[in-house]
């Protein structure tokens, strides 16, 4: 009989050891070497010299953007990727920031116009702050007896509430469904943020300082607790965490930081409308987390630049294009292989669409009279690729619920029938963009969202920086 | 010897189910008391009642002579009892070195905003709790040290999660650990071993242990007193040899012998 305690396998593990090999045995190893504080310094720097190359405001808009998404994704962590708890009223603590630096920095508590409050940015974030902690602590007891389904039910209610109240209660100071317009620049100690460029550093630092600070907390007993509150609350328990006041404690910090980033929403954006938090806001921010990877620090920040940059793309037709067909191409490139497949395949995608353009041509001239959507050398180089009929909306609604159908029916399929119901798949894609979608920016935008996430998801079920999860069947 | 833990009268009712009725029973410092009985003869619900999952319906439950009957199971956790649960319940996402550091929160008192700030006291007690999560973990000799740290649980193999679900439980600093059901699902070697380290954990950690455990081997090699239950009650009480062969409890697990039945 072995010898207690004694473990061969255990023993002679750093012989089996298999880093890959090449780059990625190089990536891995200097993956392993950095600090996690040496990697926020690298961030910092790469947002750093990055606004010194935004040079045009609305790239220095979408950037400020993307950094309260990535702020707001940091907070939504907290209570969803660290304690396990499915909170939808998120959003009623980032409109509980806004409005609470809004109603500080304007005339709302004045009459007539004038007069109000105007507190410095220094004094009014942190009555914000506090204030919605305590309101965390508030919801967090109502939600305290919920779980799961339960918990979210109750606490989207909580989010629309907010709304309602912002909407309907004293709009002579809440401003009703116009909001609050007019809002101080965020303002102290004689200095003041008022040019997109501020507001981005701003942001930046907001965000670095934060993952550091959300970095230090959950390598500390409360991150512990919470993870493993999330993993089993009833072990948790036998293992002296006092589970009720954590999720209390998440709520309450995520709601903090949720604030946070309502502040500086609405001092950048100098108004506030109910509008600003509506579920749509919270879906966003839900896929930044999800997209990035829950529970993820990272992640939470590279969801939020993702998502955010992302949409902005999709806003454009142009930059939509360059999108829709490089991940076409990417997904083509990654997933097949071996090489001599892949240009088949790519080859067969040209020549099938080239050659359906022709056939049709030749039958009727009108079925090829449209012009692409997309315009530049995409739209020139797909002119004779694409069948665009003269009237294509009809024609393209027809073709995206084809192209469902198609997608599908690819999933479904194996091996080589995939392989060949590719082919076909892509083309009607490029021609449903050409003719239907790329007409729609707002809607497409959305399908491409849902599309992006819902095939991330399959790919990487645990987000962009995420790390893998199981999940606990609880007895 | 003193009596560390006594169960007085313990009775729990779900309804009009009576789950244990006026259950006497006793785990003295440094003892190792088995708990042993056919299957839902209420073993686990005992553990459950002593470890603050249910509130007892009557009667009462003392540690060290004070009553720990309805607290809350955090809170009797830190006053001294650890418990492993039959259907391994670990943080299969966290490492395994955080498994055991998690469970002592309740020893450590450093504020978020302390431990965010590094300051003294955080420091020092996360070197502490660093020191005991490696501590309790070479228990178990090289099985879940080295890398093994820093895996997730949920790679572990069945045994090496059974034994991390000890060492979590010993990360509480408890008086008394309770074990349900340690071997249950493992190899004879593996048995074996579950046997020895239990009397180590006894003699080497000063504890006094209570086990459920269903493999007859164990109970015989480990016990100073087993106890048999059935339906909630106390059916038999003492060494392992008069316990075994004690008429209630063959009755409990294998019915009556039908020739003393024809006899009646």
């Amino acid at each position: 009989m072995a010898k207690i305690g004694t473990d061969d396998w255990v023993a002679r593990s750093g012989e089996r050891r298999d880093d890959g090999s090449g780059w990625r045995k190089l990536l891995a190893r200097a993956d392993a070497r950095v600090g996690w504080w040496q990697r926020l310094a690298l961030v910092t720097l790469i947002g750093l010299i990055a606004g010194q190359l935004l040079t045009n405001v609305n790239v220095q808009t979408v950037a400020f953007n993307s950094l309260l998404y990535a702020i707001l994704a940091l907070g939504l962590n907290i209570a969803v990727g660290w304690a396990g708890l499915l909170d939808l009223s998120y959003i009623a603590f980032f409109g509980f920031g806004a409005y609470g630096y809004a109603v500080f920095s304007s005339t709302a508590f004045g009459s007539d116009g004038s007069g109000g409050v105007h507190l410095p940015a220094i004094e009014s974030i942190p009555i914000v702050l506090v204030a919605a902690g305590a309101v965390g602590v508030i919801i967090g007891l109502i939600a305290l007896r919920l779980s799961g389904d339960y918990l979210a039910i109750v606490t989207l209610f909580v989010g629309q509430a907010f709304m309602e109240v912002v909407n309907n209660v004293d709009p002579g100071t809440l401003g009703g469904v116009n909001g609050l317009f007019g809002l101080d620049p965020l303002h102290s100690f004689g200095g003041r943020v008022e040019s997109p460029l501020g507001f981005y550093y701003l942001a930046l630092a907001m965000t670095v300082a934060l993952a550091g600070i959300l970095h230090l907390l959950d390598t500390s007993r409360t991150g512990r607790a919470w993870r493993a509150l999330r993993d089993d609350p009833l072990a948790a328990a036998a293992m002296t965490i006092p589970v009720k006041k954590l999720k209390v404690m998440a709520f309450s910090f995520g709601a903090v930081v949720g604030a946070l980033a309502g502040t500086l929403f609405a001092a950048q954006q100098d108004t506030v409308f109910p509008t600003n938090f509506t579920a749509n806001v919270l879906i966003l921010i839900y896929a930044c987390l999800v997209l990035g990877g829950v529970g993820s620090i990272a992640g939470a920040i590279a969801g939020g630049l993702v998502v955010t940059i992302g949409e902005q793309l999709l806003s454009s037709p142009n930059d939509a294009g360059y999108l829709f067909y490089g991940l076409i191409v990417i997904a083509l490139v990654t997933r097949i292989r071996p090489w001599r497949q892949l240009a088949a395949v790519l080859a067969a995608v040209l020549a099938f669409g080239f050659a359906a353009h022709a056939i049709v041509g030749a039958i009727s001239s009108s079925a090829v009279a449209g012009s692409p959507g997309s315009g530049g050398w995409i739209g020139s180089a797909v002119r004779d690729y694409v069948i665009v009929p003269a009237n294509p909306a009809t024609y393209g609604n027809i073709l995206y619920v084809v192209l469902i159908c198609a997608l599908v029916a690819i999933v479904r399929l194996h091996g080589t029938r995939r392989l060949l119901a590719v082919i076909p798949t892509v083309y009607i894609a490029a021609c449903c963009w050409e003719s239907r979608l790329i007409v729609n920016p707002s809607i497409t935008t959305q399908i491409m969202i849902g599309a992006i996430l819902i095939v991330t998801m399959a790919a990487r079920p645990q987000g962009l920086l995420g790390t893998p999860r199981v999940e606990t069947v609880q007895a | 010897m003193s009596v560390l833990l006594e169960l007085d009268h313990l009775s729990l009712s779900f309804g009009g189910l009576r789950a244990i009725s006026e259950l006497d029973l006793h785990v003295e410092e440094n003892e190792i008391v088995s708990v042993i009985g056919p299957n839902g003869a209420g073993k686990s619900t005992v553990f459950n009642v002593i470890s603050g999952v249910y509130e007892p319906t009557d009667g009462d439950v003392r540690l060290g002579g004070q009553s720990i009957a309805g607290k809350r199971p955090h809170k009797i956790t830190q006053l001294g009892i650890a418990r492993t649960f039959q259907s391994l319940r670990l943080f299969l996402n966290m490492s395994v070195k955080e498994n055991v550091k998690s469970a002592t929160y309740g020893h450590t008192k450093a504020s978020p905003l302390e431990s965010i700030l590094r300051l003294p006291r955080a420091r020092r007690e996360e070197r502490e709790v660093d020191a005991l999560a490696e501590e309790v973990l070479s228990f178990f000799g090289q099985r879940l040290t080295g890398y093994r740290w820093n895996q997730p649980a949920y790679v572990l193999s069945y045994a090496n999660r059974r034994r991390l679900e000890i060492a979590r439980a010993l990360a509480t600093k408890p008086r008394l650990l309770m074990l349900d059901e340690p071997a249950a699902g493992m190899n004879p070697n593996e048995t074996h071993e579950v046997t020895e380290l239990i009397g180590r954990l006894r003699d080497e950690r000063g504890l006094a242990i209570l086990v459920i455990e269903h493999d007859m081997h164990v109970v015989e090699g480990i016990s100073d007193r087993v106890v048999a239950l059935d339906h909630g009650v106390k059916i038999a009480e003492g060494s392992y040899k008069s316990v075994a062969t004690h008429p209630a409890v063959v009755e409990a697990y294998l019915g009556r012998d039908p020739e003393a039945l024809a006899e009646e």
